[in-house]
């Protein structure tokens, strides 16, 4: 039995030890906030954070992270009002939104690691989320915005 | 599968920031800034039947009433239907604003409620073709001017006063002279059955006092769900005994399967069983290829046990198609004549006469939708009942082919609409819900079929591979004379109808038949070209390869006779008049030309305007160039300057983008603001990355690594967006689609100013690298 911490919540695990994470989020947790968008770590939609990092839980197994406490869009913050949750609302960053719990939860990321990220450091942490809508420019404003205060 | 080569590639637990050290270019440090400007407020008339538009002639047409569309609880809160479908462009929110509007709704008590497929009840609801506002402003109008009139003559009969008395004012009607008020709540049961007022007598809402339209300062409805994780897309659904699927579909488009052996995928934990899927002979419209499903506990599972499927196929008579041998096809059609769709003058004659002549001929190869979100659809079939739950832009098409596919009548099917993770034209088209209906009928469960994102490039209806071959024709003082433009693509009709070889009407109205430019001799030629795989609608259709091969034309002209850019693209669009090519029933984009000429007033303005904004002429640093183009598509006009920058490895970077859209009345400017924004990327990564090719029968690109798409790092640093004010009563127009068309030729023009190379073929991958 693998044992996982989710948004401050024991859960377990005893079917395949190698269930891609994101899998066992989206329908075996009913955690559907974290999106399939490639499965192969290269669009960035099912970005989740693990301890204090940013992974992409579509290559990481649910035994990779047994014992580990995995923080998902919907345990970000209690009330959706993250420094960077009030951000995007503020700069109207979604056009369809699928990327965006994906983006939200690297720049979050991104912050705890470097709290005034420069405005190539932003680009160039985020470069591993494609928003095929092309929300980038707000995207960087965003993440800007909310390193300074929303 | 080997991916650690792919620096964008992160492992699980690979540090987030490692993302491998990309060579900054010192010119472009600064921020990414994203200006919008408005330039004045919009007219809209109170007489909303001045024009007329083509919502009428759409499938089961429009509806007009209140009572479908909007509803008022006792406790005031108004709840208003959307019937279109929400793929980023902000739709949801925008049309039941207006209604919201005129019915003096305060938007923080209007709950939004998305309608299912039906269109004997809604209308028309084919989120496609940038219609949605085209079609729906002055029927959301009229809806909510309609309930604001049943609101008021509730409150004149309760007060005994004439009802011209009365007026609602913010969810509340208010009788002036005595001060008395009743909230819309209060109302609601007596408005209930007031008659629903006639469409003539309406008096809708003077503009000065709009609150919403025009202003752009409320946001999209689903924005905190977005950013909190609880908006429901497509995936999203879960239903109680839920299975999951996935399908192995045959590798070549008509190919079908010979065997199969479930055995490995079988021994995969969680994976529960192993089933044929129906397929139907290509061409069959919408109709699902057929395959293997593997049905599990979970998407994993399902995944898994596919790998571990052995399956045999026969790929069929389109398991040849190469996509260089069929590029030299189009090249050799293009140089011979074909079909005459345009004649005007005698542009045989001009050309042999001119004094010179320019030549281009113009590539772009198939290109996939690849929408954020994969196709997935969950189907609930129980006996002669069908309930499926997905991110479909049409939903009453959707209904209608499940109600086929299953052969049940069309009454007994629900069709519900999810969130969209982006559409751009690939979920106008059903094949995945027909899939999960035809799944849950023989599992007797509801089941939800998951497309991965290699399903979703190996499987899409492609945008079409076209060569578009242009021959201008000069005379001694650089004027155009002649012009003869070859189209060669295989056409959407194949889909449809097996050996549709020639562009249908819709599609030679985007960019070929309706060419503005003021030229004495002009031909439009269709050749034939068949199809090999399934071809679909993409994001703005034949406007791409067509705005892409013209307005590269406009700036190989100004090359060839050393004139301006934006001055020779001004000579060719001509005098301000209304074009009226000598064209047999040419399609308008569906409306009626009285309405939406083609307006080379228009057309100038928004050259004139990005100009003037974009700082046209402005002097640039060494390897950097500048680029123009025009485009009118979905009866909007649409001009783009692009900046780039070339570094000595031929390594491109667009510091800045301005583009003018002129899309006549408008709703919500923020959102038009957006959908530009989007436009300039998705005509980034068109032009920078996009191809989608085969090789015996099989489309080569398997995911993002070799279908790639434009990043943060690479997007525009600035994207600057004017949208020109509406004449009084001007008809709105597309605003989805038609800023993608002139992106890749203002690049274009731009790399050329900025090189002296000039690029025919996109992608353009590696040929600016020395
Ligand atoms: S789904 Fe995991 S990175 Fe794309
Ligand atoms: S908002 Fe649609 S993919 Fe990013």
């Amino acid at each position: 039995m693998i044992k996982v911490k989710i948004n401050g919540q024991e859960q377990s695990w005893g079917g395949d030890p190698d269930l891609p994470l994101l899998w066992f989020l989206r329908d075996e947790a009913g955690l559907t906030g974290t999106k399939f968008g490639c499965g192969q770590a290269l669009c960035g939609a099912c970005t989740v954070i693990v301890d204090k990092e940013a992974v992409r839980s579509c290559i990481t197994s649910i035994n990779d992270v047994a014992g580990r406490e995995i923080t998902t869009i919907e345990g970000l913050h209690p009330t959706g009002d993250h420094a960077v949750q009030k951000a995007w609302r503020q700069v109207n960053v979604p056009q369809c939104g699928f990327c965006q719990a994906g983006q939200i939860m690297q720049a979050a990321a991104l912050l705890m690691d470097n709290p005034k990220p420069s405005h190539d450091q932003i680009r160039e942490a985020m470069s591993g989320n494609i928003c095929r809508c092309g929300c980038y420019q707000r995207i960087e404003n965003a993440v800007h915005l909310a390193s300074t205060g929303v | 599968m080997n991916f650690i080569d792919n620096p964008r590639k992160l492992r699980g637990f690979e540090k987030h920031t490692r993302v491998e050290k990309i060579s900054r270019r010192s010119i472009l440090r600064g921020i990414g800034i994203t200006g919008g400007f408005v330039l004045a407020a919009p007219v809209m008339s109170r007489q909303a039947f001045a024009y007329e538009t083509g919502a009428g002639k759409m499938p089961h047409g429009v509806v007009v009433d209140p009572r479908i569309f909007v509803a008022v609880a006792p406790d005031g809160t108004v709840t208003i239907l959307a019937h279109r479908s929400e793929m980023g462009t902000g739709v949801r929110t925008s049309l039941p604003l207006i209604v919201a509007e005129e019915m003096e709704a305060d938007w923080s008590k209007v709950k939004v409620q998305q309608a299912h497929g039906d269109e004997v009840k809604f209308g028309n609801q084919d989120t496609d073709g940038s219609r949605s506002t085209r079609h729906y402003l002055i029927p959301m109008r009229q809806i909510g001017a309609s309930a604001r009139t049943m609101l008021e003559q509730a409150a004149a009969k309760r007060w005994g006063v004439p009802a011209t008395e009365v007026k609602a004012v913010n969810h509340e009607v208010v009788h002036g002279a005595s001060g008395r008020k009743l909230g819309f709540g209060e109302l609601a049961a007596d408005a209930a059955k007031e008659s629903v007022p006639s469409i003539e007598g309406l008096k809708l809402k003077d503009p000065k006092d709009f609150r919403y339209l025009t202003k752009g300062q409320i946001g999209i409805v689903d924005l905190h769900d977005i950013t909190t994780g609880k908006a429901g897309y497509g995936a999203d659904v879960r239903l109680p005994g839920m299975k999951y699927a996935v399908i192995a579909r045959p590798p070549v488009t008509g190919g079908k399967l010979v065997s199969f052996d479930p055995a490995e995928a079988m021994k995969v934990s969680g994976v529960e069983k192993v089933m044929q899927v129906r397929g139907w002979p290509w061409p069959s419209k919408f109709q699902p290829l057929g395959g293997v499903a593997v049905i599990a506990r979970n998407t994993g599972a399902a995944i898994k046990g596919r790998d571990a499927l052995k399956l045999v196929w026969d790929d069929g008579a389109n398991g040849k198609y190469d996509s260089v041998a069929y590029r030299k096809e189009l090249e050799e059609a293009s140089r011979k004549p074909g079909l005459v769709v345009r004649a005007e003058g005698d542009a045989d004659a001009a050309l042999k006469s001119a004094d010179k002549v320019v030549i281009g001929e113009y590539y772009l190869p198939h290109l996939a939708h690849a929408s954020m979100e994969p196709p997935v659809a969950i189907a609930d079939v129980k006996g002669d009942k069908a309930e499926i739950w997905a991110p479909v832009q049409s939903p009453g098409g959707t209904r209608e082919d499940v109600a086929k596919t299953l052969g049940i009548p069309e009454g007994n099917v629900t069709v519900n609409v999810t969130l969209l993770g982006g559409g751009f034209g690939r979920k106008s088209k059903c094949d995945f819900a027909l899939e999960a209906a035809l799944l849950s009928k023989e599992l007797g469960a509801p089941v939800k079929v998951q497309w991965t994102r290699e399903d979703d490039l190996h499987h899409d209806f492609l945008h079409t591979v076209s060569v578009e071959r242009i021959e201008a024709g000069l005379d001694k003082s650089g004027k155009v004379v002649a012009w003869r433009h070859r189209s060669v693509a295989p056409t959407i009709a194949s889909t449809f109808a097996a050996g549709a070889n020639h562009a249908a009407a819709f599609e030679l109205g985007m960019g070929l038949v309706d060419m503005p430019f003021e030229i004495a001799n002009i031909s439009c030629e269709n050749p034939e070209a068949a199809a090999f795989t399934r071809i679909g609608w993409f994001r703005s259709v034949s406007n791409i390869p067509r705005a892409f091969a013209v307005q590269s034309m406009v700036g190989e002209i100004a090359n060839a006779t050393g004139r301006d850019q934006k001055e020779t693209l001004l000579a060719l669009i001509g005098s301000p008049r209304i074009v009226k090519p000598a064209v047999k029933d040419m399609w308008n984009y569906g409306e009626p030309f009285d309405s939406y000429p083609i307006d080379t007033a228009r057309l100038r303005k928004v050259v004139e305007l990005v100009a003037e904004k974009g700082e046209w002429g402005r002097s640039v640093p060494k390897g950097h160039g500048l680029g123009i183009a025009v485009h009118r598509s979905f009866v909007s006009y649409i001009a783009t300057i692009v900046e780039v920058a070339i570094d000595d490895k031929g390594k491109l970077t667009v510091p800045r983008v301005d583009t003018a859209i002129d899309c006549g009345t408008y709703v919500n400017p923020e959102r038009i603001q957006s959908q530009i924004e989007g436009a300039a990327i998705m005509g980034l990564s068109l032009a920078k990355y996009g191809e989608i090719s085969f090789k015996e029968g099989k489309v080569v690109q398997k995911n993002f690594d070799d279908f790639q798409v434009i990043r943060i790092d690479e997007s525009p640093l600035i994207t600057n967006v004017y949208i020109v004010p509406p004449g009084p009563d001007t008809p709105p127009s597309g605003v989805g689609e038609p800023g993608v068309p002139p992106f890749a030729p203002a690049l274009m023009n731009a790399i050329f100013a900025a090189t002296g190379k000039r690029i025919r073929a996109l992608p353009i991958g590696k040929q600016l690298e020395a």
